[in-house]
C-alpha cells in the first residue's frame, strides 16, 4: 500500500454540500476510495465493513463522543483509531479545530501519509465557511436593501416626500443616531405596523 | 475596575451550565471585571479539543475529564485543572416505560430508591436472561463522565455485572429522550433537562436519581487549562469569585422563574423553562403522573456545592481503575490527586468572607446526616454525603478501596 490512493477514506458530515466539497478535492488529489456518510445511524457497522484508514468528522457533530467511544472499544474496528496526535504538530492541530474539523486515524498509520489529507479537508471546510459566510453576507445585504425600500415608501407616503428626499432623511437620522440605515429602516417598518393601517400598505 | 480581563469559556447545554450563564448575565463577571464570553459546544470532545487548542480558556466540563485528560486516558488533551465544582447532584436514571413497568411487578419503589429500584431491575435482568437473552441497553453521556459511573456503581451493588449483564452505549445528552422512545434503548442516565424532556414527551420513568446513588455528589466542574491559570492567577481568582457569586444567585428561591428564563433561551439550553423547574425545585415529574420531593436534586450553592474535594476526584478515579480505563499507580494516584486544586478555589475566595471547609478531602459517606463543620467564614453545613449501599471511601486507603471493588465485580 503505497500509493496515496491506497487510503480509505471515510468523510462524515450532515452538511451534504460540504461533504461533496470535501470528496472532490480528495477525488482531485488522486484519493479514489472515499465513502461520504452524512447520518451516523448504523456507523458502527459501516465502519466494520469499510475498515477505513483515515476518518474526518466535522468538529461540530454531536456523535463525536459516541464515536470515540467506539473507537476506543474498538469492537466496531479491526484496529484501533487514534485522533491524529503528533504534538510536535500542534499547528496543523490548531488549525483542524480552527477550521472546525477533526480527524481519527488508524494507530500505526505515518504521519506524512495523513497530512495531505488532513491540510485538505482543512483548506475544503474553510473555503465552505468562507462562501457560507459571503452567501450570508449577500443574503443580509438583500435583506437591507429590501428594508430600505420599504421604509422610503413609508415616508414617502406618510410625509410626501420624493425618493431621494426620504433616502436623505433615512441617512440622517442613521448618522445622527449612529446606527446602520437598515436599523433606522427596520425601526420605521416596526414602528409604522404599530400605528396600524395608514402607517404603510 | 479599570481593566476588562476577557476569559472565554465553552459549555454544553445543560442545567448544570446555570452558573456560568448566570455569572455572565447576572453581571457577576463584569462586577469582577471580567468579559465572560460563552460558547456553546456539541460534544465533549469539541470541548477538550477547543481548551486543547486555547480557544476556551475555561470550561463546562464533566467532573471526571479533566482527570482523565492528565492521565492520558483522551486524545488531544491538555493539561487542565480545577479550581472550582459548578454543583451536587442534577442527574436522574430514566428508563422506558415497558421497563418501568417490569420493575413495578418486581417490586421497584416509586420514590426513586436505588436498592430497591436496583434489585427489581436485577430481577428483570435474570428474567430475561432465562428468557430470549437480549440485553438490555443503556446510555450514558460519555465514558468519563459521573454518568457512567453512577450507574455503573447503582448496577454493580445491585448484583448486575455492567460489563455483561447490559450493554452501555454512548448517546449525546439531547438525543436520549428520542433514542428512549424509539426503542434504540432501554434506559439512560443523563443530566437535565434531558430526563424531564422524556417525561414531558411521555416516554419515560425516572427510576433513581444521583442524588440518592450518591449524596451530594460531583457533576460538573470547572475546567482550567493549566497553561491559561498559570499565566491570569488574578483573572482566574475573579473568575471564580464571580462563579461563586452567581452559584449563591442561582439557590436563591426567588430567582428560580428568571433562572429559569434565562437558561431556556436559545443561546443557552434552547429548551422550555418548564422543563428547567423540575431540578430547580427539587420537585420532581415521575413520568408516571407523580411528582416526587427531592430536595436536594441539584445543589448550585449549599453544602458546599462549588468546592472541588480532593476526595470526590480519587473516587472518579478509584472508578477509571475499577472499570479497566486505567491501571492504579503510585504516579496516577498523584495525578488524580493533583488535579482538582483547592488551594485555588481558597486563595480566590477569602476575600469574600465565603464559608470554606477547612480540610481539602473527606471521608465520602462519614456524614449520615446534616451536620455543621468547622470552616473558614461563613458558617457550614455539610451532608448526607454517602453512597446508598452504605460503602464509605476513605481517601487515604484508596488501595483498599480498589482491592474491595475488583473483588465485587
Amino acid at each position: 500500500m503505497n500509493s496515496a490512493s491506497a487510503l480509505k477514506i471515510l468523510v462524515i458530515d450532515d452538511n451534504r454540500v460540504r461533504v461533496s466539497i470535501i470528496e472532490a478535492g480528495l477525488r482531485d488529489a488522486g484519493y479514489d476510495q472515499v465513502t461520504l456518510v452524512n447520518d451516523v445511524a448504523g456507523i458502527a457497522r459501516r465502519i466494520q465493513e469499510l475498515e477505513p484508514d483515515v476518518i474526518i468528522i466535522d468538529l461540530e457533530n454531536p456523535n463525536r463522543d459516541m464515536l470515540e467511544d467506539m473507537f476506543q472499544l474498538s469492537r466496531a474496528v479491526k484496529r484501533p483509531i487514534a485522533m491524529f496526535v503528533d504534538r510536535s504538530d500542534s499547528a496543523s492541530i490548531e488549525a483542524a479545530v480552527d477550521a472546525g474539523v477533526s480527524a481519527y486515524v488508524v494507530d500505526g498509520l505515518r504521519k506524512e501519509r495523513v497530512k495531505p489529507i488532513l491540510d485538505m479537508a482543512i483548506s475544503r471546510f474553510n473555503a465552505f465557511s468562507r462562501m457560507e459566510r459571503e452567501l450570508e453576507e449577500a443574503r443580509s445585504e438583500l435583506e437591507n436593501r429590501k428594508l430600505i425600500e420599504r421604509a422610503k415608501g413609508i415616508l414617502m407616503k406618510s410625509r410626501g416626500l420624493s425618493e431621494d428626499g426620504a433616502y436623505a432623511l433615512l441617512r440622517k437620522t442613521a448618522m445622527n443616531q449612529n446606527r446602520k440605515i437598515a436599523e433606522i429602516a427596520q425601526s420605521l417598518i416596526t414602528a409604522a405596523g404599530l400605528l396600524g393601517p395608514g402607517g404603510e400598505e | 475596575m479599570s481593566v476588562v480581563e476577557r476569559v472565554t469559556a465553552g459549555f454544553l447545554p445543560l442545567l448544570d451550565s446555570a452558573v456560568l450563564v448566570t455569572a455572565r448575565e447576572k453581571g457577576f463577571a463584569a462586577s469582577e471585571g471580567i468579559e465572560l464570553v460563552l460558547i456553546r459546544e456539541n460534544s465533549w470532545a469539541s470541548i477538550r479539543d477547543r481548551l486543547a487548542v486555547g480557544h476556551f480558556d475555561v470550561a463546562h466540563v464533566l467532573a471526571p475529564m479533566p482527570i482523565a485528560f492528565n492521565l492520558g486516558l483522551a486524545p488531544l488533551a491538555a493539561r487542565t485543572v480545577v479550581p472550582m465544582a459548578l454543583g451536587l447532584g442534577g442527574n436522574a436514571i430514566t428508563v422506558s416505560l415497558d421497563l418501568w413497568r417490569s420493575m413495578r411487578e418486581r417490586g421497584a419503589s416509586e420514590s426513586f430508591e436505588p436498592a430497591s429500584t436496583g434489585a427489581a431491575l436485577h430481577d428483570v435482568i435474570e428474567d430475561r436472561a432465562r428468557g430470549d437473552g437480549e440485553r438490555l441497553r443503556f446510555a450514558v453521556v460519555h465514558p468519563h463522565s459521573g454518568h457512567n459511573y453512577e450507574l455503573r456503581y447503582w448496577l454493580a451493588a445491585c448484583g448486575i455485572n455492567p460489563d455483561t449483564d447490559v450493554n452501555i452505549v454512548i448517546v449525546p445528552p439531547p438525543l436520549m429522550a428520542d433514542a428512549l422512545t424509539s426503542g434504540r434503548i432501554d434506559g439512560y442516565c443523563v443530566g437535565e433537562p434531558w430526563n424531564t424532556a422524556a417525561i414531558a414527551k411521555g416516554g419515560g420513568r425516572i427510576a433513581t436519581i444521583k442524588a440518592a446513588i450518591w449524596k451530594s455528589s460531583p457533576e460538573k466542574v470547572l475546567g482550567v487549562s493549566a497553561a491559561w491559570a498559570e499565566l491570569h492567577p488574578q483573572t482566574l481568582s475573579a473568575l471564580l469569585r464571580a462563579v461563586y457569586r452567581a452559584a449563591q444567585w442561582c439557590a436563591d428561591t426567588a430567582n428560580r422563574e428568571e433562572l429559569s428564563a434565562l437558561l431556556a433561551q436559545p443561546a443557552y439550553i434552547g429548551a422550555p423553562a418548564e422543563w428547567l423547574l423540575p431540578a430547580l425545585s427539587g420537585r420532581i415529574a415521575t413520568g408516571d403522573g407523580s411528582v416526587i420531593s427531592a430536595p436536594d436534586f441539584f445543589l448550585t450553592y449549599a453544602k458546599a456545592a462549588t468546592f472541588p474535594w480532593k476526595s470526590h476526584a480519587l473516587w472518579f478515579y478509584s472508578q477509571m481503575v475499577r472499570w479497566g480505563q486505567v491501571n492504579p499507580s503510585r504516579a496516577n494516584d498523584a495525578i488524580a490527586h493533583e488535579t482538582y486544586r483547592p488551594d485555588l478555589y481558597r486563595a480566590a475566595l477569602k476575600s469574600l468572607g465565603a464559608a470554606l471547609p477547612t480540610a481539602n478531602s473527606k471521608v465520602e459517606g462519614a456524614l449520615t446526616r446534616e451536620t455543621p463543620v468547622g470552616s473558614a467564614g461563613a458558617s457550614l453545613i455539610l451532608g448526607p454525603d454517602g453512597f446508598f449501599d452504605g460503602r464509605v471511601f476513605d481517601p487515604d486507603k484508596l488501595a483498599d478501596y480498589l482491592v474491595a471493588q475488583t473483588a465485587a465485580r
